[in-house]
Order: structure tokens, then sequence, then C-alpha cells
């Protein structure tokens, strides 16, 4: 009865009990969250346009964030290195174009999962050899991104909101907004659109698949841009920030990894879910639970609804 | 959709022709040295039976395929290999043997990406739907309603195309190809798996498109009433080899062919 009490009965009542730590759980869940989808857009971007996982995404936000702390500390100025930055993943969409998708087309896609494999430990040796293994402090002062805390007053209680946190859920919407206008407005959107469904189709009405993947590959670079420089402000940036990038899975099999709107209700889902979870329930089995947590939450839906919240159900005629 | 319009080649020239063509895989070979030509505004059927190279020879039209041996000439242009954009670009459409459709778009957006070689304005505008952008979306979507009227596939316009019957299916595809108003139309099995009626109404609309819009058809097709009925000339593959190349009665009575099709005594 006891431990019934403390699962279904005793969260809600602190819940209830300090409605500005509830509020504060929540809030810190939902920043988690948007950085979480921002994460899992960038390998929703590259699944829907050519139907691979890219394990590299990951190395892809260190690689970015990387290259531009690395320009900074080398004497460029914050906006021009981001520009450069800018450039650095324009390239490397090129490349990754020209050198790993061009000869490996019409292959399964397993190879092409192994591929970004192959991809990662390149990026990771690359980086080091140019910036070094050392963890580094993003340049959040010159890039003008705000410092300190709004304390809201409420309950008899307050809530504090980091200006950063803040900044990061603006950008991060404003970029899911962006990307979603892309893919429904324009004609490469629904040119990107058409190659996630067939290769030769999309080849028969005259799209060119290699100026697609360098677009995707290039837009996904943004967007780990984007993540380096929220996740480096919130932490370090180093290496070991690819990890957050194993995030990403439980909010795409939540989301379904064909949508972009389910990355966004996804990530959010697992961040709040994860922060309550930590809060609330944690103590029960000693703590440590966000840790985990995100997988189980992911394990239920695949049980109930395995294309995830919005992805695509495939019917098979047979 | 164009008017009956004079294009850039009169009716009756030669609008592609294809010389000496051989296509292997390894050691199969697909298609051995295969000539043939198809004239601006005909209807031009290859039939053959299964394996025959029908497929393949059409791969080898749009750029699918780069054939070993042999060259195409289209427009007066000769080349080796051809490239799907090229193709594309050139104005050869073409539909799929087993429908390749985008499964999770409308079929209006499916019909809509057929306009892709010819929108032009740019993302920023495209994205904002505004000035010169809207125009061109205005003006394309004006022009793909007139393809979904004269399909009469009106109701199925914001239907994803993943949930369509085969038939309505296939004329979205032929939908898709008719947007890029191209020159050439090639149609791989147009009729596979219909019905009596859906048939009747796909040969409708391929007479339509050939009369109305003067566009050269090449079409592969099993059922051989309609393939007599719609066609100006037939070739005939057999084994990747050109068996016969004429009218449907100058084909129909040809021995080779009828061996080929009903086999002969030993």
């Amino acid at each position: 009865m006891d431990l019934l009490y403390k699962i279904f009965i005793d969260p809600f009542v602190q819940m209830g009990g300090a409605p500005d730590l509830l509020i504060q759980t929540l809030w810190e869940g939902l920043v988690s969250g948007v950085l979480y989808a921002l994460i899992a857009l960038g390998f929703v971007l590259i699944f829907k346009a050519s139907g691979v996982f890219n394990f590299a995404q990951g190395i892809m936000v260190v690689f970015a964030a990387l290259t531009l702390v690395g320009l900074h500390a080398k004497g460029v100025p914050a906006f021009l290195a981001l520009a450069l930055t800018i450039v650095v993943m324009l390239v490397l969409a090129v490349g990754v174009e020209r050198l790993m998708l061009r000869p490996l087309v019409n292959q399964p896609d397993i190879i092409l999962f192994m591929a970004t494999f192959g991809l990662t430990y390149f990026l990771i040796g690359l980086g080091e050899i140019i910036f070094g293994g050392e963890p580094k402090v993003m340049i959040t002062n010159e890039l003008f991104l705000p410092k300190g805390a709004i304390e809201w007053k409420v309950f008899g209680g307050f809530v504090s909101f980091q200006k950063l946190d803040i900044a990061a859920a603006i950008i991060a919407s404003a970029m899911v907004a962006m990307l979603a206008v892309f893919f429904q407005r324009t004609r490469i959107g629904r040119a990107l659109r058409a190659v996630a469904d067939s290769h030769k189709a999309a080849l028969s009405v005259g799209i060119s698949l290699e100026q697609i993947w360098v677009i995707v590959w290039f837009a996904a670079g943004i967007v780990a841009l984007a993540t380096g420089i929220m996740w480096g402000a919130r932490s370090d940036v180093s290496f070991a920030l690819q990890i957050l990038a194993l995030k990403a899975l439980p909010v795409l099999i939540l989301g379904g990894f064909t949508s972009i709107p389910g990355a966004i209700v996804g990530g959010i889902i697992i961040g709040i879910g994860e922060k309550l979870g930590e809060f609330y329930w944690g103590p029960l089995l000693g703590s440590g639970i966000e840790s985990w947590l995100a997988y189980m939450i992911a394990l239920v839906f695949l049980l109930f609804r395995p294309q995830g919240l919005f992805g695509e159900r495939i019917i098979e005629r047979i | 959709m164009r008017a009956p319009s004079q294009s850039d080649i009169a009716a009756g020239e030669i609008l592609l022709a294809v010389e000496n063509v051989s296509l292997s895989f390894g050691g199969v070979k697909a298609i051995r040295d295969v000539s043939f030509d198809i004239k601006k505004g005909e209807i031009r059927a290859i039939i053959g039976p299964n394996g025959a190279g029908k497929t393949s020879m059409l791969n080898v039209i749009n750029g699918f395929y780069t054939p070993q041996q042999g060259r195409i000439t289209f427009k007066g242009a000769t080349r080796a290999k051809m490239r799907p954009y090229d193709a594309a670009r050139g104005g050869i459409a073409r539909t799929f043997q087993n429908v390749a459709l985008f499964r999770g778009m409308t079929a209006l957006d499916n019909i809509m990406a057929g306009r892709t070689l010819k929108m032009h304005r740019g993302l920023f505008w495209q994205m904002l739907r505004f000035g010169p952008a809207l125009a061109e979306e205005v003006e394309h979507r004006k022009r793909v309603e007139e393809i979904i009227d004269f399909l009469h596939i009106e109701h199925i316009r914001k239907v994803p195309v993943g949930r369509l019957p085969y038939g309505l299916q296939k004329r979205v595809e032929l939908g898709r190809a008719l947007a890029m108003e191209p020159d050439l139309l090639l149609l791989d099995e147009p009729m596979a798996g219909m019905n009596l009626e859906e048939k009747e109404d796909m040969s409708r609309f391929i007479l339509d498109v050939n009369q109305y819009f003067g566009t050269t058809i090449a079409l592969i097709e099993h059922d051989m009433g309609v393939v007599m009925d719609l066609s100006d000339r037939v070739i005939v593959l057999d084994y990747g080899v050109k068996i016969a190349d004429g009218t449907p009665d100058e084909v129909k009575a040809n021995q080779a062919v009828i061996a080929a099709y009903l086999g002969v005594a030993h």
C-alpha cells in the first residue's frame, strides 16, 4: 500500500503542494525537450530525403560547434566565424554527396547507414587534428546570447527562467517554422518530399537527386550548428556532446522518423517526461532515472504505436 | 497543357531514333542490337513476351540505363547516353509498370511535382508566397487543374495517393507525366491490372493526349486488342531482339511474331 501511495498519490500531492516547483520542472523539461527536438530534426531531414538513419548527426553537432569555437580561438571575429562555419557545413554537405552518397547510390540502406558510421569517425579525427580534443567554452558573449535569469514570483515562491533557455526555445521554434514552410511551400521542398517517396519517379520528372542531397545535408548541418551552439552554451563544447544525439532516438520513435511536427512534439514529451520523472518519481528508485526514462517511454510507444505519433502508417498489399 | 501546336519538329518527322542499341547486365543480354524510330505525333507500341526487354528499352530512352553500344537521337541531338535529368528537361516524360508515385503526397502535389522543371522563382519568395512566386504558383496550379479536369480526378485532388485504388493511381501517374508537357510520353503498361471499364477510360485518355495535345507516345502493353486499336506502328521484341516492326496489321500477320507468342511446332 505504501508503495502504491508513493507511486500514484504522493507525487501529485507534491505537485499540488508546490506549484512553483512544478512550473519550474515543466519549464526545464520544455527547454531540454526543444533541444532534443532540434537534434531529432537533423535526423528527420536526412531520413526523409534519403531513407538513411544518419548516425553522424551527433558528431555533426560537435563538429559545427567546434569549428565555430575553434575559428574564434584562432582570432576570427565571432560573426565571421559563424559565417565561415556555415560555409564549412556546406562544403561538408557537398563532400558527403560527392564522396559518399553518389558512389553508393542504389545500395541497400544498411550500407549507407554503415557509411555514416565511417563519416562519424572521420569527423571525430578531423575535429581533433584541427581543433584539439579538449573541451572548449562556447562563445556565448561574442554571439550576443543573453545571460542571467528572469525571476517570476508566483504561488508564494518563484520560478526562474534562464534567458539563454528562452533564446534557445525561440531560435529552435523559428528554425522549425522555417523548415516546415520550406517543405510545404517551395518547389525544392516538394521535390524533397518527392525524393523521399520514390527515387526513380523523382528522377523521371527531372528532379536532380544530387542537388536534393546537398540541400538536405546542408540543412541538417545548419540545424546541427544551431544545436551545437545551444547545447554548447549549456555545457561545454566537447566530443561527449555526441552522446546527446542518442537521446534523439527515443524522440524519433515517439514522433515518427519522417515527421517534422513529430520531432517537435516527441522532443517536448520526452523532455518534460524526463524531468517530471526525475523530480517526482526519481527518489523512489534512488534517482538517476533521467538517463534511461526516455528509452522506457519509447519502448512503451513501440508496443502500441510502432509508426510513432505522426509517422506514416505503411500498409503493404500482399 | 499545350494546344495542338507546331512544336520544333513538324508532324511525321522522326522525333527519336534508336540505333544499334545493346544493353547487358553482366552476362544477361537484355537488348541486342535494336534499332527503330518514333515519328512525331504517332503512337508507337512496343510489345513482346515477358522478359523481351521492353521496359529496359524505355529505361534506355529516358536515361535510367546506359546501353553498352548504340546511339540515341532525340530531337536531332545524338548521344551515347542520356541522363534522366536531361531526358526530363528535353521533354521526355514517363509512367512506370508498377506505379511509382509519391505515396505520402496528395494527388495534387504529385501532379504539381511534374512541374518542378518549369518553376523558377526564388526560394525566399516561394516561402513567403508573395509577389512573382505567388503568380507563378497560381499559373502552374491552373495548368495542373486543367490536367485534373481532363483526367476526371477532381474528387481525389486532396487525397494522399497511397490510399487510392490502383486504377486511379495510374491515372494520377499519367497526370504527373502530362504536367511536364512532354514531347515524348513513355507509358509502361498503362493498363496492367485494370478492368475493362478502366482500360476503356485509359485508352480514351491516351488517344486524347495524342490527338489534342499532339504528344508523341511510346507505350508498352500486353493487351493485344488495345495495342492494335491504339497504335500507329508496332515494334515486337523477343529475347532482346527486334523481330518485327510495322503497322498493327503487318505485325499481326508476321510469322516470327506468331511463333514468339504462340510457340512453334518442332
